[in-house]
C-alpha cells in the first residue's frame, strides 16, 4: 500500500510540474522515476515512449501506466495513472470555474515566455541523456538520424507549406522495429 | 445519464487518438459538434488554457471540456473516460512484452525502437525550439529579427546552470517563469 501511495504522489508531482505535454514530461520522468526511485532505466523509458506513441491515448498517461504496472501490477498502473492526471483535474477545474481569462492574463503570458524557453532546454538535455543510452553503435545511429531528419525536416517544411503531408509516429516505429531486427538480428549477436 | 454519455465519448477519444495530446483535439471538436455540450469558443479557450497549465495537454483538455458539460463531476468523468483505454491497452501490451521479454526477436525490435523513439523526441524538441526561438517563415526576409534573442540568451543561461548544478527541473522552470515575468514588465522582449 505504501508503494502505491508513493507512486500516486510521485506521478502527481510529475503531472503537476510538467509544462507542455508528453515530451516535456521526459525530464521529470528521468529525475523522479529513473534517478530517484529507480522504477525504470533510461532504456526502458525510451521503450515506453516508443510504445506510448503508437498505442492510443495520451503519451504521459501511457508512460505512467507502464511504469506503475511494471512496478506494482494492475493496482500500480491505476495508481500511477490517477496520480499523473490528479493535478490537471484540480488545476483545470479551478481555472474553468473561476479564471476563464487565465490564458489572457499578462503575468501568465510573460511567465510562459520564460517557461517555454526553459522547456526547450530541458527537452534538449533529456534527449542527450536518452541518446547516450539508445544510440550505441552504427545501426542505431542510422535509425536515429533517419527518424530525426525526416521528422524534423517535415516539421520545418510544414511551416513553409502547411499542406505538406506528415508521417504518423507509428510509421517510424514500425520501420525502426523492422530495421532493428534486420540490422541487429543479421549479425547474430545477442544483447547482453 | 449525461455522465455515462460523457464517459463513453471521452473513452472513444482516448481509444482512437494516437500520438499524444494534440491528437485528442479533433475528437473534442467532433464531440462539440455532435452533442453541443461545449462550444467552439470553449474549445479555443481550452487549447490556450491546456497549454498554459501544467499536465498532459489531452488530459487538461478533457477536464476542461468535461467541466463545461457537467461541472466538477463532468471534469472527473471525462478525464477518467479518456485514460481508461490507455490503462487497459498498456497493461495488455505490458503483459505480452513480459512474456516475450527474453526472446531475441523482441530484443532486436527494441534495439531498433530506442533510437527511433529518441529521434522522435528529438524532432519534437526541435520543433518546440524552432517555435520558441526562431520565426522560420521570417528568416529569409529578416535574418536578425527572426530570432528571439531574449530566449536564446535565457536558453544558454539555463543550459549552463543545468550542467553546473543538476537540480530538479522544476527549479529551472520556476526561475525561468520569474525571469519571463520580470522581462515582460521591463519590456525586454516585444
Amino acid at each position: 500500500m505504501k508503494k502505491l501511495w508513493d507512486m500516486f504522489l510521485t506521478f502527481a508531482r510529475i503531472g503537476g510540474l510538467t509544462f507542455g505535454g508528453g515530451y516535456a514530461m521526459l525530464p521529470m520522468l528521468q529525475r523522479e522515476v529513473v534517478e530517484k526511485h529507480h522504477w525504470a532505466t533510461e532504456e526502458e523509458l525510451a521503450d515506453y515512449y516508443a510504445i506510448g506513441q503508437c498505442t492510443p491515448g495520451v503519451i504521459a498517461v501511457n508512460t505512467a501506466t507502464f511504469v506503475g504496472y511494471r512496478q506494482a501490477g494492475i493496482a500500480g498502473g491505476i495508481f500511477a495513472t490517477l496520480g499523473v492526471v490528479f493535478p490537471s483535474i484540480v488545476i483545470i477545474t479551478i481555472i474553468a470555474a473561476f479564471l476563464t481569462n487565465f490564458a489572457e492574463l499578462k503575468v501568465i503570458q510573460y511567465a510562459f515566455e520564460g517557461i517555454r524557453v526553459c522547456v526547450c532546454v530541458l527537452i534538449f538535455n533529456a534527449v542527450q541523456k536518452l541518446w547516450k543510452k539508445s544510440v550505441i553503435d552504427q545501426p542505431t545511429m542510422m535509425i536515429f538520424l533517419f527518424v530525426f531528419l525526416v521528422s524534423a525536416g517535415l516539421a520545418v517544411g510544414q511551416s513553409f507549406y502547411p499542406e505538406l503531408f506528415s508521417v504518423s509516429p507509428i510509421v517510424y516505429v514500425v520501420i525502426a522495429g523492422v530495421a532493428g531486427v534486420v540490422l541487429h538480428g543479421g549479425n547474430g549477436k545477442k544483447e547482453v | 445519464m449525461i455522465l455515462v454519455q460523457l464517459f463513453c465519448e471521452f473513452f472513444k477519444a482516448g481509444l482512437f487518438a494516437i500520438g499524444g495530446g494534440l491528437a485528442t483535439l479533433p475528437f473534442l471538436q467532433e464531440i462539440s459538434q455532435s452533442t453541443g455540450w461545449f462550444s467552439q469558443q470553449d474549445l479555443l479557450d481550452l487549447i490556450a488554457i491546456s497549454e498554459s497549465t501544467p499536465g498532459p495537454i489531452g488530459v487538461n483538455a478533457a477536464t476542461y471540456a468535461g467541466f463545461h458539460t457537467y461541472e466538477l463531476f463532468g471534469g472527473i468523468v471525462a478525464t477518467l473516460g479518456l485514460i481508461a483505454p490507455s490503462i487497459i491497452i498498456i497493461i495488455l501490451v505490458s503483459k505480452v512484452l513480459e512474456k516475450f521479454k527474453e526472446s531475441s526477436l523482441v530484443q532486436n525490435i527494441f534495439y531498433g525502437l530506442r533510437p527511433a523513439s529518441t529521434g522522435l523526441i528529438a524532432a519534437a524538441g526541435f520543433s518546440v525550439v524552432l517555435a520558441t526561438l526562431v520565426s522560420v517563415t521570417d528568416l529569409p526576409s529578416d535574418p536578425v529579427g527572426a530570432f528571439n534573442w531574449f530566449g536564446i540568451v535565457l536558453a544558454a543561461g539555463i543550459y549552463l546552470a543545468i550542467k553546473k548544478w543538476n537540480k530538479h527541473p522544476v527549479v529551472y522552470i520556476a526561475v525561468s517563469a520569474l525571469i519571463g515575468i520580470a522581462a515582460g514588465y521591463l519590456h525586454i522582449f516585444g
